[in-house]
């Protein structure tokens, strides 16, 4: 118990919109070790990002936020705002998506590093701005002296990134979260990210949080998988097991998801596999499995009542009342 | 030179449905002040505006040739800032290119004007990234896909109506349902559906894709792919596919083109290309893939740094300063582009079919970014 670095038990996150409970987190359990990396994998609107952003405590005011989140033995979760900075940055990071966004526009890459450190550090001006410079170079960023005086306008967007992930890494936190870090960036940029990740991760023996919709950044990086469909986690095993020999997936789900892959081995014009529709509507969930609706292999009983999450393999959970035999491999 | 335009033909067999050659596509870059030596906004081109003094040319588009036969796909891919859009863009001649020709059904493009340019642009038609983007608010899905039949006076009121029927049910929807409909009101997936119907509504023979599905979730994105192909199958539609997902491209096209600052680097047959590809870049990008494949290596960085200025492309090879495989030849000598296997070009003067070349300089001068990296 005393090794777990983040354990999350039943999170539960709801907004009302119009009048409408809307359950984006229903019931999320999972648990990071030290140094380990946890993919999250699903669609848009599936609950991945606000299952982290609730852990970060980032969620507009007003959202009903239930459960646990502990880190280290301490709970996060009905923190105020000004107990959960001093957790923020220095336990916990996280990277978002657009680092265009993310970063002020009018400020000085520089200014930017250092005022991260200042907030969470009593250090002078210029301490944090050697810092800065340091962080730079952590991150692979070339002619650090150079880009610590320039603005984000001026680096391209995987150097933007970079310098999100230095921010972040400003009070060397023990878990960062990257949300989509990766989307938007280029397959050669994004090898370089992740490559860059990962050495971080190494040398800071930091745990790993990878908020994504792609599989194939799943299996190639991450050592545990969680795929989320409708605020509820469907189906959670290692990395290895999910992926490797012999393919050990069950949840119908996950087949899908890696079905509708495009693989470099598939011929030309060779026909996808198809699940039709679209995920529930959060705010009138079905009363049974919510993926029901479009699954092919749904019978009476998925409609009625919805299949727990329970183990039913060592370390491997998942949701489903006729899960796929062998994977289920098309 | 307003040149005489020809008449639309209709393409004799075995001709080009599209023929593009050397095609040249400039944009001036304006300072604002400081030097313009902003590396994303040069790529962009127009950013800077019409203000400032010119800071340099940048030649988003520089010399590319090919051709797509009648009911072929030709899937082109290249990194952000490569110029495959700026190539969509000057092939519908919008902007017009600066050099270079675009026969299309036997017409001249690049030499029409108004009316005439409008006819023969009718049977191309553009599929954008966005779709809530490309489709009016304050429109109703119905109007979205009368537009082009109003503008080329296709039918009365009642024809086009009907046709929008059958347009909205060829992608998928429901007229009952989704033609009263205004484009927030439809999923991202319906919405690019509804942009596809406006698409095939004048019964194109090529369309455009550029980015088509990339926002699109996976399951929504094989939905849209599936339609693609269906379409393909039901109208004998030709593709010009422009996506930056290389499994993507392989899935839907025949012949796939990479692209690199400007220029083709290699093009062929799909499955030759991805199989055995020819040019450096190309299996960088291959390389760069992450893998569901059960126990295959992790994707690794192959190549090092990032494009350089398109304002001031490397000399010779353009993908020299990042290239494991450069020589002092790559820098001075632009190679062109060579028949290595059937229909299979590269333009590498050491292409991956032979052995590297002995005495491999790293050009350390040019790697700005590449050389600290490798300290890693």
């Amino acid at each position: 118990m005393t090794d777990v670095l983040l354990q999350v038990d039943d999170l539960r996150v709801s907004f009302v919109v119009g009048g409408r409970e809307l359950r984006a987190v229903d019931g999320v359990s999972f648990s990071v070790d030290p140094g380990r990396t946890l993919a999250i994998i699903g669609e848009s609107g599936s609950g991945k990002t606000v299952c982290c952003r609730a852990i970060m405590g980032l969620l507009p005011l007003g959202t009903a936020i239930g459960g646990s989140a502990r880190l280290r033995g301490a709970e996060l979760i009905g923190l105020s705002d000004a107990e959960l900075r001093k957790h923020r940055g220095s336990d916990i990071a996280m990277v978002f998506q657009d680092p265009a966004r993310s970063l002020n526009p009018t400020m000085r890459v520089g200014v930017q590093i250092t005022e991260a450190i200042r907030t969470h550090r009593k250090v002078s001006r210029h301490e944090a701005q050697t810092q800065a410079i340091e962080l730079l170079r952590l991150v692979r960023i070339p002619a650090a002296e150079r880009r610590f005086h320039e603005y984000p306008h001026q680096l391209s967007g995987g150097m933007r990134q970079r310098v999100v992930i230095a921010i972040a890494l400003a009070c060397r936190p023990k878990l960062l979260m990257a949300d989509e870090a990766t989307t938007s960036l280029d397959v050669t940029t994004q090898a370089q990210i992740m490559e860059l990740l990962l050495e971080l991760q190494h040398e800071l023996d930091m745990a790993l949080i990878l908020i994504s919709h792609d599989m194939g950044l799943a299996a190639s990086y991450a050592d545990e998988v969680i795929v989320m469909y409708a605020g509820k986690i469907v189906e959670q095993a290692p990395a290895l097991r999910l992926f490797g020999a012999g393919g050990a997936v069950r949840m119908r789900y996950t087949r899908a998801l890696l079905d509708a892959v495009p693989h470099l081995e598939r011929p030309a014009h060779s026909p996808l596999p198809i699940v039709g529709g679209r995920p529930p509507d959060p705010t009138a969930l079905p009363p049974g499995c919510s993926f029901a609706p479009r699954c092919g292999s749904a019978a009476d009983d998925c409609v009625a009542k919805a299949p727990a999450l329970l183990e039913h393999a060592p370390n491997h959970r998942w949701a489903c009342w006729h899960p796929c035999e062998n994977g289920g491999a098309a | 030179m307003t040149a005489e335009p020809t008449p639309p033909d209709q393409p004799a067999a075995g001709e080009p449905l599209l023929s593009v050659r050397d095609l040249v596509q400039e944009f001036v870059v304006r300072t604002r002040g400081a030097a313009g030596t902003d590396r994303t906004s040069a790529a962009e081109g127009v950013l800077f505006g019409t203000s400032g003094s010119k800071a340099g040319v940048v030649q988003a588009v520089s010399g590319v040739s090919f051709d797509i036969m009648p009911g072929e796909t030709l899937g082109i891919v290249g990194e952000t800032g490569s110029g495959k859009s700026t190539l969509a863009r000057a092939i519908l001649q919008a902007p017009r290119p600066k050099s270079g020709s675009v026969m299309f059904r036997g017409t001249e493009l690049t030499r029409l004007r108004g009316r005439k340019l409008l006819q023969a642009r009718r049977h191309m038609q553009f599929v954008f990234q966005d779709p809530f983007g490309s489709l009016d608010p304050k429109w109703k899905v119905r109007s979205i896909i009368d537009e082009p039949l109003v503008a080329y006076h296709a039918g009365d009121r009642t024809a086009r109506g009907k046709r929008v029927d059958e347009l909205l049910d060829l992608v998928g929807l429901d007229p009952a349902r989704y033609a009263k409909r205004h484009p927030r009101e439809l999923s991202g997936g319906q919405a690019q559906r509804v942009a596809i119907a406006r698409a095939v509504a004048l019964e194109p023979s090529l369309i455009i894709c550029d980015e088509a599905v990339s926002s699109l979730d996976v399951l929504v994105q094989a939905q849209v792919l599936s339609l693609f192909e269906k379409l393909r199958a039901e109208l004998s539609l030709s593709y010009l596919f422009i996506a930056h997902d290389l499994s993507l491209v392989k899935q839907v096209s025949d012949r796939v083109a990479v692209m690199y600052l400007g220029k083709l680097c290699e093009i062929g047959p799909g499955e030759d290309v991805y199989r055995q590809p020819l040019h450096p870049y190309t299996r960088a990008l291959l390389d760069s893939i992450p893998s569901t494949e059960p126990g295959a290596a992790r994707a690794t960085a192959t190549i090092k740094g990032e494009p350089p200025s398109p304002i001031n492309p490397p000399s010779g090879c353009r993908f020299r300063t990042r290239c494991p495989r450069a020589t002092d030849l790559c820098a001075t000598e632009e190679p062109k582009p060579r028949e290595l296997a059937a229909a299979h070009f590269v333009a590498c003067h050491y292409p991956l079919s032979q052995p590297a070349p002995v005495a491999t300089v790293v050009t350390a001068a040019d790697a700005t970014t590449g050389a600290t990296f490798r300290s890693a």
